[in-house]
């Protein structure tokens, strides 16, 4: 009987015949931390009296989720975190460098990779072909410390996908298309392996998004395989010896499959407070939106920037629709100024953030008051997560958000192309 | 033999239900976080719980966030165990990780109030209330041993590394 992608890797890493429901120890190939999980993961490693890292040379703190720092509280926790990782000789992305899960995608990630980290959305770096999950700071702690972790190996269902996406329809859609029909624990426990031959329709930048949003489904990894895309973005990034193949056996067992057309899907909008309570965007028409939010880890990358710009430009926002950009990196950035990207959205009526998860968890950069509606190309819409818990958050492409901001109510993007 | 009252709560309640992320510049000084606990699934929730009682939730509980100050803060509240239909992955392992006790088991016969009696070893849960009976399922033996040690960090100091 063959492997799924989550076996093949976790028997390598374990060193052993990993299957489905088995229980394995992994070697790990990158841990890291966040400035909002990152203090408590420090203080665990403290609490173990660890001493030193496993590897600081595969360990890593971001700061991302407030940064710069808005508040006393949260620049002494940063400061804590510096201090840590000059001590620990460990990788630190300070403040403007971005989001983690864009630089773990850019600098870090490999296929084949064990990847562990202190968020949820660490499923991100699975469009690599690295297993990658998110735990909490007790688990990040000990990894830290060790180099490995304990697994139970994940059941897995197929994703097999056809064709083409259509104009004005974006990877987005397909990922809130897929949680809209599994539900939000549709694959607990579980890994989600995408395959199919409309796989070579989907870019690198598509991976991610789909990957990242692998956790809302319940999901332990969004695996994509290590293909000639995996390949020629490694060596864009100027990385390509971390390029390995990596493919699912033909006879591996699967829970189940589940076949995604791409040319039937539309663009789709998840609802508050849940993102498995899908809706199509133009059953939604003439809802009003005050604030539209473009970035984070699902949607900050140059190709969506790209996306929402190319709407954008020459338009003008809706008078009563605030409009936010953050980059996901400060590479995103600079390539956005250099693309011109940037100025048409800044002449559009856009602010733009620093590369960062800006309004994402309501910490700052766009927090929402009672009583606003928002519609965010973030991969989450629970009630309070954006500020007041009596505000109302829509999730959608980077091409919904543009086409929302220029109406001022949630609208099929379809329509302004 | 753990002892105490239900508080139930419905399907997918999320990280930010039980600790929002507007909170996170608290997450460094333990006993003001833990006064928002549960905040945006009942307001009231710190001011009425007390030591030993239990949390009851539906299916995909704790969905959402890696954040381990979910289950912390739920822990500081004095709360004995959590109980639901289906937990979140990543919350399930923070919960143990802390010494945490999750059950999984049918919570549709538990209402909101109902006086609980659980039997950790025995895995019965005896709802006095109502007079019910429930079966919880047991976790995998490497969860058990972590929940037995106190917690992650406890664990590994007593063994040095993970044990099969």
């Amino acid at each position: 009987m063959g492997k799924t992608l989550a076996e093949k890797i976790l028997s390598k890493k374990s060193g052993g015949d990993a299957r489905a429901g088995d229980i394995v120890i992994a070697r790990v190939d990158l841990a890291f931390a966040q400035d909002t999980t990152g203090p408590l993961t420090i203080r665990q490693f403290q609490s173990g009296n660890f001493k030193r890292l496993a590897n600081p040379k595969i360990t890593a703190l971001f700061f991302d989720h407030a940064a710069p720092s808005p508040n006393r509280e949260l620049a002494n926790d940063h400061q804590l975190m510096r201090r840590f990782a000059k001590e620990a000789g460990c990788l630190i992305y300070d403040v403007g460098s971005g989001v983690c899960h864009q630089l773990v995608a850019e600098s870090l990630a490999k296929p084949w990779d064990v990847i562990v980290g202190a968020d949820s959305h660490t499923v991100t770096a699975g469009a690599l072909g690295a297993f990658a999950t998110g735990m909490g700071s007790s688990d990040v702690a000990v990894v830290f410390a060790l180099g490995k972790t304990w697994f139970r190996v994940p059941e897995t269902i197929k994703i097999l996908v056809s064709g083409e996406l259509p104009p004005g329809v974006m990877a987005k859609d397909l990922v809130l298309q897929l949680i809209g029909s599994i539900g939000a624990d549709g694959a607990t426990y579980q890994a989600l392996e995408f395959g199919g031959e409309g796989l070579t329709n989907l870019k690198l930048s598509d991976r991610l998004t789909v990957a990242n949003m692998a956790v809302e489904a319940g999901a332990k990894v969004g695996l994509f395989p290590s293909d000639r895309i995996t390949k020629e973005y490694l060596n864009r990034q100027k990385r390509g010896e971390d390029f390995q193949p990596l493919t699912a056996d033909y006879d591996a067992s699967y829970q189940r499959t589940i076949n995604i057309s791409l040319a039937a899907l539309e663009p789709t909008v998840a609802q508050p407070h849940q993102v498995d309570n899908t809706a199509l965007a133009r059953e939604l028409k003439g809802t009003r939106i005050d604030q539209v939010f473009i970035g984070t880890c699902t949607n900050g990358r140059l190709e969506d920037i790209a996306a929402a710009a190319q709407i954008l430009k020459g338009r003008k926002r809706h008078p009563r629709t605030r409009l936010i950009v953050a980059p996901a990196s400060a590479q995103v950035l600079l390539d956005a100024i250099g693309a011109g990207y940037i100025r048409s959205l800044v002449e559009a009526g856009a602010v733009i953030m620093p590369p960062g998860c800006a309004a994402c968890l309501g910490l700052h950069q766009g927090v929402l008051a009672a009583g606003e509606s928002c519609l965010s190309t973030a991969n989450r819409n629970f009630k309070g997560r954006m500020g007041s818990p009596k505000a109302f958050i829509y999730l959608g492409s980077p091409a919904t958000a543009a086409a929302t901001a220029i109406t001022g109510e949630i609208t099929d993007p379809r329509e302004v192309l | 033999m753990l002892k105490g009252r239900a508080f139930k709560f419905g399907n997918n309640i999320s990280t930010d239900h039980i600790i929002p992320g507007r909170y996170a510049y608290l997450r460094s000084n333990l006993p003001e976080l833990a006064k928002h606990v549960m905040e945006d699934a009942d307001p009231d929730f710190a001011a009425k719980v007390t030591k030993g009682d239990f949390i009851v939730g539906g299916s995909n509980f704790g969905l959402g966030s890696s954040r381990e100050h979910a289950p912390l803060v739920i822990k500081m509240a004095g709360v004995n165990a959590i109980l639901a239909k289906s937990v979140a992955r990543i919350f399930f392992r923070n919960a143990i990780n802390l010494g945490l006790p999750v059950l999984i088991c049918d919570t549709d016969g538990i209402d909101d109030g109902d006086k609980l009696e659980v039997d950790m070893a025995g895995g019965t849960i005896y709802d006095k209330t109502s007079g019910q009976k429930f079966s919880f399922s047991c976790l995998p033996e490497i969860m058990l041993d972590i929940l037995n040690k106190g917690g992650l960090v406890p664990y590994i100091q007593k063994y040095g590394d993970f044990r099969l």
